[in-house]
């Protein structure tokens, strides 16, 4: 059971307004992403949470109860730390039994749990080695097993894989969600990726300058913005804005247009534009261009097309997948 | 050609460092060398460099006329106990300032370190009435307690820069365990800190170990350590200059064969935790 709230949660370093103020309400056995840029205040909302930090106001209700004053022990929630943290001078299967040793718990519950955990985490061929004779994924799992040990009310990660390679990283991204299926623990797992907060989140928390933009399931937030920042950080690669002439015609301030939701024709179309650059990937192609009057514009095309630089074409927004904004960036709804 | 200037510059850089350091390793040869001469040959000039008669009498009439023991186990009580009593305060205070730092932590930590840059002799009349009245003149325990006071902003100093090597996650993992502070310090910072503390640790023996102010000055005989035992060869009679040599050569030689076995360690504490 892990429901979390958070109630007017305030955090200040100093003169610094981190987090000016987040109300947030994360149901039991959910999967929460908080995504935004780097400094956005995404660790420290987290460390509220874990109780790392204290808030400078607020509260933060675990099923119910107000834990804003607890020490993180108390909390009942693990940690996945971006750099694992392992202790060094410990085995694996010590590093997996810490907590339930300072939990009290007797050598044989400890020796099951440890010895599960490392079934399920494919460890346990390492448990007698220390963290430093391990792979970056190995680690990552250890850390893993050390948070699920303690049977948490919920798991929080921070950037769990940024530690990884790419080709570990989509391994572990679904491993983890593999493990969230089978467990059904509330897990809030930041990231400043958008591609991870799309495929894992059952619920993602879109943040900029400690405040929330955005809540809402993956899909929502792709298809319904709420406002200009969310638009541009969801999707990849990033959504084009028009403004000028082209939002006057859609009644608005700029509309933006998604990469894929762009039809190309060499014959004809809405707005004439020039390749720069053709990016083929196979599978799809992804063309900047530039667009007359506009500039910049990047183009999503699916499959093979066979166009270069210097190459002329026109480019046709679908109408109906048109976001619309106004001046000062709040989406306006679709046509 | 630029590879054969850089060949050039490490031959010339290898020549200086070892001109460098047979100077500084010169003195100690020496003083070997003369403890094995009599007396005469000893201040004889020009000076016998190998071509001497060897003799072991320096080191008989030395062990004859004090007992070398009882000062080199003052020696060791005093260096390893005022180590260890550092250790007790330099520990968590080098814990708070590396892992909970204010604005002033730099601050104190400079200010700790300048006390160091007062002479002890600004400081001696205060301390040794001190000691007078409360009766700890020649005492283990009185000159514990100066030695380790002498060497804490330096323990503090030495640990702080490990402890700022060792990543705060890792301590905070610990705390999500549920490990409590002294949990987290004795089963994690400890272990991990084991090398910072070795060299801490042993730089601060060596120096308690040759420290010649306070157990000159506030011993006499009781708790009187090897320096003591070194000095009372300079004594009003005249300069015996081999007996001399004979005396430090003995009061010098468990810690060098200490320093010898543990040149390692000691590289890195000095370097202050610089290089990894
Ligand atoms: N202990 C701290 N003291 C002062 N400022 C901090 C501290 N921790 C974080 N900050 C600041 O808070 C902001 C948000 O940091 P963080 O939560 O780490 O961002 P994110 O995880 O989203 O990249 C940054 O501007 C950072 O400099
Ligand atoms: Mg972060």
């Amino acid at each position: 059971m892990g429901a979390i709230r958070l109630e007017k949660v305030k955090k200040t370093f100093g003169t610094l307004d981190v987090i000016p103020g987040v109300d947030l309400d994360i149901n039991d056995g959910e999967f929460v992403v908080f995504v935004g840029p780097s400094g956005c205040g995404k660790s420290t909302l987290l460390r509220l949470i874990a109780g790392l930090e204290d808030v400078t106001d607020g509260k933060i209700l675990i099923n119910g109860t107000d834990v804003a004053n607890e020490a993180p022990a108390k909390r009942g929630l693990s940690m996945v730390f971006q750099s694992y943290a392992l202790y060094p001078h410990m085995t694996v299967y010590n590093n997996i039994a810490f907590g339930l040793k300072m939990a009290g718990e007797s050598k044989a519950v400890i020796d099951e749990k440890v010895q599960n955990a490392a079934k399920i985490l494919n460890l346990t061929d390492y448990l007698e080695r220390r963290p430093g004779a391990l792979s970056g994924g190995q680690r990552q799992r250890v850390a893993i097993g050390r948070a699920i040990v303690r049977n948490p009310a919920a798991f929080l990660f921070d950037e769990p894989l940024s530690n990884l390679d790419a080709a570990l990283r989509v391994n572990m991204r679904l491993e983890i969600t593999g493990l969230h299926q089978e467990l059904k623990t509330t897990m809030i797992y930041v990231t400043h990726d958008q591609v991870e907060a799309m495929t894992m989140a059952d619920k993602i928390v879109v943040l900029q300058a400690g405040r929330v933009e955005q809540v809402g399931k993956p899909m929502e937030l792709y298809n319904n913005p709420a406002n200009k920042f969310v638009a541009g950080f969801i999707g990849s690669p990033k959504m084009n804005f028009l403004g000028g002439d082209y939002a006057r015609k859609y009644d608005c301030h700029e509309v933006g247009i998604r990469p894929e939701h762009v039809a190309v024709s060499t014959e004809s179309g809405d707005l004439p534009a020039t390749v720069k650059i053709a990016e083929h990937l196979g599978a799809e192609t992804y063309l900047h261009v530039n667009a007359d009057g506009f500039g910049p514009m990047t183009v999503r095309a699916t499959g093979e097309v066979p166009l270069g630089e210097h190459d002329k074409i026109w480019l046709t927004p679908e109408r109906d997948r048109i976001h619309r904004f106004d001046a000062n960036g709040i989406a306006l709804g679709k046509l | 050609m630029e590879n054969k200037q850089t060949a050039l510059g490490h031959i010339g850089f290898s020549i200086f460092a070892w001109i460098v350091g047979l100077l500084i390793f010169f003195p100690i040869f020496w003083m070997v060398l003369t403890s094995f001469k009599t007396e005469l040959e000893a201040v004889s000039i020009p000076p016998s460099f190998m071509s001497f008669d060897w003799t072991l009498e320096n080191y008989a009439e030395v062990q004859a006329r004090s007992d070398y023991f009882r000062f080199a186990m003052n020696s060791v009580i005093l260096s390893v106990g005022s180590t260890l009593v550092g250790l007790l305060f330099a520990v968590p205070c080098a814990w708070a300032m590396a892992f909970n730092p204010t604005k002033r932590t730099k601050d104190a930590l400079l200010w700790m370190l300048s006390t160091k840059m007062m002479p002890p002799v600004g400081v001696l009349v205060p301390i040794y009435l001190v000691f007078r009245d409360w009766g700890l003149l020649d005492t283990r325990f009185g000159l514990i307690m100066v030695l380790f006071l002498m060497n804490l902003p330096i323990m503090v100093w030495m640990l702080y820069t490990y402890f700022k090597e060792i990543p705060s996650d890792i301590l905070e993992a610990a705390r999500m365990d549920g490990a409590t502070l002294p949990k987290e310090i004795i089963f994690v910072l400890l272990p991990m800190a084991v090398p910072g503390i070795a060299s801490t640790m042993l730089l601060n023996i060596i120096l308690a170990w040759n420290e010649a102010f306070w157990t000159l000055n506030l011993t006499t005989a009781d708790a009187a350590p090897l320096t003591a035992f070194i000095a009372s060869y300079s004594s009003p009679e005249g300069l015996f200059w081999a007996k001399l040599s004979a005396a430090s050569t003995m009061a010098v030689a468990p810690i060098l064969i200490i320093g010898w076995f543990s040149q390692k360690q000691l590289v890195r504490g000095l370097t202050f935790g610089a290089v990894k």
